[in-house]
Order: C-alpha cells, then structure tokens, then sequence
C-alpha cells in the first residue's frame, strides 16, 4: 500500500516524477531533522535579524485610518525586509538547509523577480552558486530585477514554453532539477509544489504572524479583527495568517488577483474562479479547463500570475477558515497610489491588492476594529508598468 | 489484468510513443497503422496536456501543437475507438494526473476499457500517490505502469511489488529527449527488479538509434522511443506515415533478438 504524504484536508501531495522522489523524501527528512536543531535556528534568527532586518515593523497607519473613517488599520511592513520583500523569510530558510544537506547550487522559479533576487542574494551570502528560471514575458515586466539577480552573481534563463510566466518557470525549474539533483537544492518560492515545500516554505513564513501578534498584543492589547494579505501561491498570505489559525475570531482575508475581472478569461483569482486539480506537484485549486489543461491566467502582477494555489489555502476555503476574495487590477493600481500618497508607502503591485480590499473593508468597521494589512513588498520594481498603465512612458 | 504482457512474446518489445492530434488525428491514425505494421508490440498514445512537466522541448512542442488544434480527451477516445477496428496490438496511454483526474478517474478508466487500453503511464503520479487511481483502474482491467528512475535507489523493490503490466525504466535523469549516452546502470536496476516481480520491463527516455535500443533492450525487455519518433513526425507532417515504418522496422530489428 502506498502513502501519500503532506496533505491538507484532500489537498496537497506528492504528483512529481518519480526521479525527484528520493529529493523530496531527502528534504524532508533534513528538514524534519534541522527545524528542532538549536545550532540551526539560532543561525536562521542571526541571518533574519542581522541580515534581512527583522522583525518587521507593525506600524499604525493613522492618515489612512482618518481617511476610510472605519477600522485602525495597521501594516504588517515586510516591504522594509533586506530586497525587499517576504521572500527573504523563506530563502534564508532554505539555503541554511540547503548547505546543511551538502548541497552547493540554489535553483529557483521567479514570477516578478522578488523570489529570484532573495535566491540570488543568499546565494551570494553563502557562496552558492545559483540559476533563476523566469518566464521570458516577465523578464520584460521586470528587467530591473533581472539585473539584481545578475549584479547578485545568478544566472537568469528566460523560460519561453506555454505563456512565458510564472507557471512555466515553475515547470522549467523542476524539469532542471529532474536533470541535476545530486548538488542542487530547488528553492522553491511559495507554499505550493509537492510536499514538503508547502509545509517548509509556511513554516518560514510563520515568522510574519509570530511578530505581528505579539505587536499587536504589546500596541493594543488585543488580537485583530481580521488580517488581509495577498495570494498568487499564497506564501506571504500563509505567513500572515498561520498563527492567528486557531483565533476564531480574527478574520482570514486573501485577495487575489482578478486582472480585468472574474467574469472574464484575464484573471488569475484560482479560489474564485477554478476548480480542484492536479498539477506542479500538488493537489489544490487550479484556472483550468473542462479537460484539465491548465488555462493561461492574468494579471497586473507578475507574482500573483499563477494558475494554482497552495494547497493549505485551498483547505483554509473549504473549512471556511479564511476568505478568499477577487481585487481588480484597477482596484490594485487605485490601492498602489492611494497608499504611496497617503502614508508615503509605496507597496508592491502584489500587496496593493490587500490594500485595495481593506480600502474597501475598513470604513463598514467600527472605529474599535482592527486591521493588519501585510505589505507584503515594496513597490519600486512596478514603478515602470504602472506609469505604463496610466499611459506615461517611462524610462528605467 | 491487462493484455500487455502480449507485447513482450515476440522477442525484446519495441513501445513507440505516438503524441495524439500531432500535427493532427488523421496523421496519428496513419501513423500508428505503419507503427502496427512494421513491428511495434505495443503503442504509448500521447494525451497531450498544457504543461507537461516531464518532457523535453520535442513532446511539449507536439502537445502544445496538439492542443492548438483542437484535441481533447473525449476525442482521443472517439479517435481509439476508431483505430480499434483494424489496431490489434496492445496499447497504453501516456498522460499526466490533471488529464485523469478532471476527466473523473472512474469515466476514464471505463472508457480506457471500452477502448481496449490496456494501460496508463502516468509521470506526474509516483508510488506514494498511485491508490487515487489504481482501485479503479483494476475494476476496469487498466494496469498503472509504475516508472523507476535512475534515483529510485532503495524504492526499486517497493514499486516493482505492486507493478502491474511492465515496468517503464526511466534511462537518465531530466526529461524527455534524444541523448548520445545513457550512464545509468540499467542492468542493475533490472536485476533488482527481477529479484522482485516477473512483470516485464522496458526502457525509455533518450533512446533513438537502433543500436542504443538494442543495448537497452538486451538488458531489459525491451525499449522505449517518443521524441526521435516525434521529430519523424514533426519533419514529414501529414506525409510522416512511410518514415515511421521505415524507422519502427529497423528499431524492431534491432531489438527483436538482442
């Protein structure tokens, strides 16, 4: 009898070929050895808090707070993190474990290059050597962090298959690791693919709702009422909502990204709008066809361009635990200038989409709720596009 | 229980696998007729799926082109179906879990007997994974082929217990695709095998020549070839039918006594 392993309700699993499966066994046992040994997470916290810049700021946004009329609203500031982003949590993670099991080259999938910049800049750090597989139509989106990777001493492979995005990249860097596993570790970017990424990846990303409710708890001496973040494969999303799970009271809010809308075929919101599936390694929610090909999705932003989402946020809608909700891309653009004037934050295109869902939530709360919106990343990279969307070209 | 154990009573077996829809059904329909012909024992028919995560550029450019043209799963059946009237020989799917799974497990496995498949390689579905599908395939008499790989290590004895049909050796790593060399040690991976099941086994990934399918088939039941048969495909369009034969021939050839 078989036994399939790391599931989330009837989510999750282990759909790869059978040539990676003595990696991920290998993984997880590292894994299981290494999240319980002293030595190693001492040397993690020492890298998040002398390297990335941890903990995070919980910083209460009073103007926009005044201004919605509603709920406080607070912003869980992982956009401050050492490049800028989440990703970071996770990759400093990995690549510790990466050395530990002896391996000597960091493989990565990047959609709008934040998860590719981390890989890159840990494998700096560490004296790895690293490849980054990016969907060719991103590598336009995002020459930028195209060049960060590069300057960080990573190869960049353009990934031209299917729709040239985030979800061929994913294919092509599981393809790469197929064909060289024995020196490389597949730093996989969210909580998706076979087990154990999902759960490896959350766990590192824990850290941002481990810190935010001890700061909320030591600022206002309560809990929040509810916690929005953004979800393509849903990383920061997890990481914002894992410890508030078993606070029945805090409401569990992933926004997704509806592109030009959910009732058209250019979006990207897969709670919304797909259907359970199995693909990149994983049962979970996947935009697909009446015969299981996977559909080509869109949105504004290049890391919320995926056709999956990780299995644990699947359970988390079907248990009803938390909610997943479609934000436009003109709802996002609206968020990502609204928050830069009135705060003088300028988010990530990804978390304008929490912004924007908060903009709308807050003012129905009563003065005495709270919100943690998690800015998941900064906004610098999507400067460039989103001038383009308002029709002024700009030159990077 | 399955017919394919048929394929492997003529010598070392030769399994082509043929992308269904590429460049379009009538073409597969005429080239799977010369396969027949020409001495393949068993056929490896291609659904094609939008992100095949285990091929190499040549099978992902035929399924991507498959797809453009229209081709779907209920087609594929209609098409089997069709080729059931005069096709003989035993034959098997290649697909990938989504194609399955959306098409609802118990649906494809009763139309897979319907068809006369006989089996499905599935890549993405490894041992651990394999009990979603493999009760209902066997109420309808479809083998799950298990694959081994050249990593498969300590799991070799596990999965030849429960394999069903033959057993798909995977010859290197990475994807599918021509290769000059093949380094895996297959002899050893088929002795560990042997010492565990009867059902026979075969090698595939990489294989073109008729002298690197002897060599695998000599230490195997028999070899396995997609991409070489692909690019035939891919080069002769619609005309690519007397190529396949010329080139399932001396494959068949090469292996039938080796």
């Amino acid at each position: 009898m078989s036994q399939s392993k790391g599931r989330f309700g009837i989510h999750g699993g282990q759909y790869i070929p059978e040539t990676l499966m003595n990696a991920v066994i290998e993984l997880e046992n590292a894994y299981e050895h290494y999240k319980n040994d002293p030595d190693f997470n001492r040397e993690l916290t020492d890298l998040l808090n002398n390297y990335a810049g941890r903990p995070s700021l919980l910083y209460r946004a009073d103007k926009m707070t005044a201004d919605l009329g509603g709920a406080k609203i607070y912003l869980k500031r992982e956009d401050l993190n050492h490049t800028g982003s989440h990703k970071i949590n996770n990759v400093l993670g990995q690549a510790l474990l990466a050395k530990k099991m002896g391996k000597t080259r960091l493989i990565a999938e990047t959609g709008a290059g934040q998860h590719g910049v981390a890989t890159a800049t840990a494998a700096a750090l560490l004296g790895m050597e690293c490849v980054v597989f990016m969907g060719e139509e991103d590598t336009k989106r995002q020459a930028l962090n195209v060049y960060r990777m590069k300057l960080l001493g990573a190869d960049v492979v353009p990934v031209k298959s299917g729709t040239a995005t985030l979800k061929d990249a994913v294919s092509e860097t599981m393809r790469e690791w197929t064909s060289r596993i024995d020196d490389t570790h597949y730093c996989l970017g969210s909580v998706m693919g076979p087990h154990p990424f999902p759960t490896i990846v959350r766990d590192f990303q824990a850290v941002i709702s481990r810190e935010s409710r001890a700061q909320i708890l030591e600022a206002e001496g309560r809990l929040p009422d509810a916690v929005i973040a953004c979800v393509g494969g849903g990383s920061n999303a997890i990481g914002s909502f894992y410890h508030y799970i078993p606070d029945e009271g805090v409401r569990l809010i992933g926004c997704e990204a509806a592109g030009r809308g959910i009732d058209t075929f250019e979006t990207a919101a897969t709670v919304n709008t797909g259907r359970i599936g199995i693909f990149h390694g994983m049962k979970s929610y996947f935009c697909q066809d009446e015969y299981g090909q996977i559909a080509p999705v869109y949105s504004i932003s290049a890391g919320l361009d995926y056709p999956g989402v990780g299995p644990e946020h699947a359970n988390l809608h079907d248990t009803g635990r938390a909610e997943y909700v479609p934000v436009t891309d003109d709802e996002a653009v609206n968020a990502f200038e609204y928050l830069s004037r009135t705060e003088g934050i300028i988010p990530a295109i990804e978390s304008a989409h929490a912004v924007a869902y908060a903009m709308k939530l807050a003012p129905t709360m009563d003065k005495d709720k709270i919100i943690i919106i998690t800015i998941s990343g900064r906004g610098d990279k999507d400067c460039a596009a989103i001038a383009r969307y308002r029709g002024e070209n700009i030159y990077e | 229980m399955s017919d394919l154990r048929r394929a492997f009573a003529d010598g070392k077996a030769f399994i082509p696998f043929i992308t269904c829809g590429f460049p379009d059904l009538e073409t597969t329909g005429k080239v799977v007729r010369a396969a027949a012909e020409n001495g393949a024992d068993l056929i490896e028919l291609g659904i094609p799926f939008s992100d095949p995560t285990a091929e190499g550029p040549v099978i992902q450019g035929a399924n991507i082109r498959a797809l453009a043209g229209g081709i779907t799963t209920d087609k594929v059946f209609e098409f089997v179906m069709e080729l059931r009237r005069d096709v003989k020989i035993p034959l098997v799917f290649m697909t990938y879990a989504n194609v399955v799974f959306s098409y609802g497990a118990e649906r494809f496995m009763a139309r897979c007997c319907e068809t006369g498949v006989g089996g499905i390689v599935i890549p993405d579905l490894p041992y651990e994974e394999k009990d979603e599908f493999s009760a209902v395939a066997k109420q309808y008499g479809v083998d799950i082929i298990s694959l081994i790989a050249p990593t498969s290590a300590n799991r070799i004895a596990m999965i030849s217990k429960e394999a069903e049909g033959f057993i798909y050796i995977v010859s290197s790593l990475g994807v599918t695709g021509t290769r000059t060399e093949i380094k895996t040690d297959i002899g050893d991976i088929v002795r560990t095998i042997r010492e565990n099941t009867s059902v026979p086994c075969a090698v595939g990934f990489g294989i073109s020549t008729p002298e690197q399918a002897a060599k695998m088939a000599s230490l195997s039941d028999g070899a396995i070839i997609g991409s070489a048969i692909i690019k035939i495909i891919d080069k002769y369009g619609r005309d690519a039918a007397p190529y396949v034969a010329e080139y399932v021939k001396s494959i068949k050839e090469a292996v039938r006594n080796c």
